[in-house]
């Protein structure tokens, strides 16, 4: 029992060691950002999800007992991930100002939020207010 | 046999740490250097994940929690800037 679960961890870290690095090889290697957002996924799923396993199973074979603070860095990560994937896409477009025009249009003759100017506000004045504001103006 | 794989683990999480590296100094854009620093954040809770387990303590448990947390609100307060130049509004 004590052998097959060690056998498991060791495999488990080999395996995530070579998708941790297999992103971050990705990541030096591919030619634009929108090709290089989906390497390092691999890298933050398979790689820390993997390393985070062998440590559940190591911890319950070397009487540490279960503990679900693995379980809470898995659940983070997964859920973050597509969060920073999103926004670091979003500022991509933003900053690639040459290819506007080859975006398709979207519905209802609206423009793409990420291109849209923030309104002028005060500094310090929470965006609800300000647009209250702006609307006041322009009746 | 576990010494063998944490050894190979953290050889390929260093390895990583170092082309994220590369890509941290290479550029060419914002984007992909914010990119680059939450990879970099990630190969580092795994480095300390496989530290702890080396260690035989789980006390570093608790340092990748936090490492995740960090690095996430970095990540997006950077996009936030970029997208806004501003982060709070």
């Amino acid at each position: 029992m004590t052998l097959l679960a060690e056998i498991l961890v060791s495999v488990l870290i080999v395996a995530a060691g070579f998708f941790g690095l297999v992103g971050s090889y990705g990541l030096a290697k591919l030619p634009d950002l929108m090709t290089r957002l989906h390497a390092p996924t691999k890298a933050s799923t398979l790689g820390i999800g993997g390393i985070l396993i062998a440590s559940m199973i190591w911890a319950l074979m070397s009487g540490h007992g279960f503990s679900s603070h693995e379980l809470l860095i898995t659940l983070f990560i997964f859920l973050t991930a597509p969060i920073t994937a999103n926004f670091l896409a979003k500022s991509h477009l933003h900053r690639r100002i040459e290819r506007r025009e080859s975006l398709p249009a979207p519905e209802d003759g609206a423009s793409w939020a990420t291109f849209e100017a923030p309104e002028a506000t005060h500094r310090d004045e929470p965006s609800s207010i300000a647009a209250a504001r702006l609307r006041g103006e322009q009746e | 046999m576990i010494e063998i794989a944490l050894i190979i683990g953290f050889a390929c999480f260093s390895l990583a740490l170092v082309l994220n590296l590369y890509r941290l100094a290479k550029g060419p854009g914002i984007a992909d250097r914010v990119l680059a620093l939450d990879t970099m954040v990630i190969n580092g809770i795994a480095i300390l994940i496989l530290y702890g387990m080396w260690e035989g303590t789980a006390v570093y448990f608790e340092a990748a929690l936090l490492f995740a947390m960090v690095g996430f609100i970095s990540t997006v307060a950077y996009c936030k800037f970029i997208l806004r130049g501003d982060i709070i509004e």
